[in-house]
């Protein structure tokens, strides 16, 4: 494995959007885990129904964090569509 | 020598291995033997992250818990969750910055946020104040191991020793190079190990999950649930918010993410992270179905279930491969320690002391540190004492209280000033202190309070604290400038 030399031309602050550019609504999925999986927990803190063979409460705990690795997938996706739009947009800019 | 010591032999001795193959071709400077020259890929970075989430915490601590105190394990798979979900937004930005400046540890990062020298050196001594019990919490799944192993041939204190002079020898040599190889080993063991056990045991001894949750709820009613008092929803939901705050305020998770080649490593990763770590869910089924194989173990004893259905149920080969497993899981996050410890004391202590160091002799220094605070960790560990989950949560309430001067710094201009920012530690830990010390619990300070209070993690209390005195701090070193002729208010320059 190489160490890749420091390129100065690639710096981040080119890289990326400016701070005024508006925070997308959707990264407030993000959030969802948190709610659902904490919020939740005071009323999911029983042992029936059994689900796929875990006690409810585990099975709450499990699903939620599969759930999190999608809204997070989600996110991702979202978040790689919209850089890649803002490059063409500056690209399209005259320098 | 028994069948199973011999394959955790041969397991250290691979560890070794990698480590010494990993420094291959690399100058060993500071910035290589602590961020590996900022050039680690996805994967290499996804490797460290979580492997260190699967500590020995996870391996013997959380099959500790499921046996011993049942549903309140499961806030250990909530916590990474939500952490990996705040990574996404956190690690970014972090790392943007630490790039553009060179940082090497987490430590580095406040002094250049806050322009305080002070500030570096308090965030020091609290990581690395809160890194030993994290340490000692690896050494005692290591004496575990080895001990249980070898049918108590060897003491827990022989390989806790063994253990540590092996630690020391891999970090010493490749830094954190060769725990990235080490845990790329790890991972594919401890995967494997833990998914089969965690299944073969159920069905072995009940015929499936569910007959063995059943099972549990027919003879100790109440397990698979949280109680109303006590670790109630209330205590879970406290504990998982602080917990996942502090997770990435961990200062060898905080500069692992130094590590990285570009940012998009961390927002892949955090999408797959909380996948990733279900499998502690296998280690939990392996808690529970010791917990009716092989009753009797209380207290710190419990971390030895996982062991000892394994010894029951296995023949010793299968047993020193669940060994080596377990091993390796105390290696690389104790390696990644190690780096990190002797980084910030050379890096943010050492080099605050003495202003002329040389670049050689910090770096020399860091490496000559490992030792030092392997030996303090060793003393530890040896004295006894706590059940290793207890360790995990007095770490992890030290370094939380790092979180809210972290998070307000993260803008362009941090919010606090460094006199806040420093207070507000301070106050922070002392409570801290001053609460593990006294054994204090929110119910014994506000006798009054309804149980919901109550049972809160008391850890919210020093958040609580650490909070308010960063906040009116601020405020009142902005008055006092305020008051003081313009000129001698302008902020120190901070070349970019």
């Amino acid at each position: 494995m190489t160490v890749p030399a420091r390129d100065p031309a690639r710096s981040d602050t080119t890289r990326h959007p400016p701070p005024a550019t508006r925070r997308p609504l959707y990264r407030w999925l993000a959030l969802l885990p948190a709610i659902g999986l904490l919020g939740g927990v005071p009323f999911a803190n029983r042992v029936h129904p059994y689900v796929l063979g875990l006690p409810f409460l585990l099975f709450w705990i499990v699903a939620w964090v599969v759930a999190t690795s999608a809204l997070l997938g989600v996110v991702y996706l979202l978040d790689r569509a919209r850089d890649a739009a803002e490059r063409r947009a500056s690209q399209e800019r005259p320098a | 020598m028994t069948p199973a010591l011999g394959v955790l032999v041969a397991a250290f001795a691979v560890a070794i291995g990698l480590g010494v193959w990993a420094r291959r071709g690399h100058t060993m400077s500071l910035e290589q033997w602590s961020v590996g020259g900022r050039g680690f890929g996805a994967i290499f970075v996804f490797l460290l992250m979580a492997g260190e989430i699967y500590t020995t915490f996870t391996f013997l601590g959380g099959s500790g818990w499921a046996y011993g105190k049942g549903a309140p394990a499961f806030y250990i798979i909530c916590y990474g969750a939500i952490a990996y979900s705040v990574s996404y937004f956190l690690l970014p930005v972090v790392w943007r910055y630490a790039r553009e400046r060179m940082l090497v540890s987490q430590a580095d990062f406040f002094v250049a946020k806050y322009d305080s020298r002070a500030l570096g050196v308090l965030v020091a001594l609290v990581s690395v104040a809160a890194l030993v019990p994290y340490l000692v919490l690896q050494l005692k799944g290591l004496g575990i191991i080895v001990s249980e192993a070898s049918d108590g041939r060897i003491s827990q204190a022989a390989a806790v020793w063994a253990g540590s002079a092996a630690l020391v020898t891999n970090v010493v040599i490749s830094g954190v190079r060769g725990s990235a190889w080490t845990a790329a080993l790890k991972d594919v063991m401890i995967l494997g190990v833990a998914v089969a056990i965690g299944l073969y045991l159920p069905w072995h001894y009940f015929g499936g999950l569910q007959p063995m949750f059943e099972a549990i709820e027919r003879t100790k009613p109440g397990t698979l649930t949280l109680p109303a008092a006590g670790m109630s929803p209330a205590w879970f939901v406290s504990t998982v918010i602080l917990t996942a705050l502090g997770f990435y305020m961990w200062p060898h998770y905080f500069a692992g993410s130094y590590t990285a080649k570009d940012e998009s490593v961390f927002r892949k990763n955090a999408v797959f992270l909380p996948l990733y770590q279900l499998v502690i869910l296998f280690v939990f089924f392996v808690g529970f179905a010791a917990s009716l194989v092989v009753p009797g173990l209380v207290g710190a004893d419990a971390d030895l279930s996982l062991f000892r259905i394994a010894k029951q149920t296995f023949g010793p080969w299968t047993v020193g491969m669940i060994g080596a497993a377990g091993l390796l899981t105390a290696l690389v996050p104790g390696s990644m320690i190690l780096v990190t410890a002797g980084t910030i004391l050379a890096q943010n202590v050492y080099r605050v002391l003495v202003p002329g160091a040389s670049e050689r002799s910090v770096s020399l220094l860091a490496r000559a540190l490992v030792p030092v605070v392997t030996l303090l960790a060793v003393a530890f560990t040896l004295r006894g004492g706590e059940a290793i989950v207890v360790l995990l949560l007095v770490g992890y309430s030290l370094v939380t209280q790092l979180f809210p001067a972290c998070v307000v710094s993260l803008g362009r201009r941090p919010w606090a000033s460094a006199a806040g920012a420093f207070a507000g530690i301070l106050a922070g830990e002392l409570t801290v202190l001053y609460v593990t010390v006294s054994g204090a619990s929110v119910a014994k300070l506000v006798p009054a309070a309804p149980q919901l209070v109550k049972d809160l993690n008391v850890g919210v209390v020093a958040l609580i604290v650490n909070v308010a005195v960063l906040a009116l701090v601020t405020l009142a070193t902005r008055r006092a400038a305020d008051r003081m002729p313009a000129g001698a208010v302008a902020p120190a320059s901070r070349s970019a």
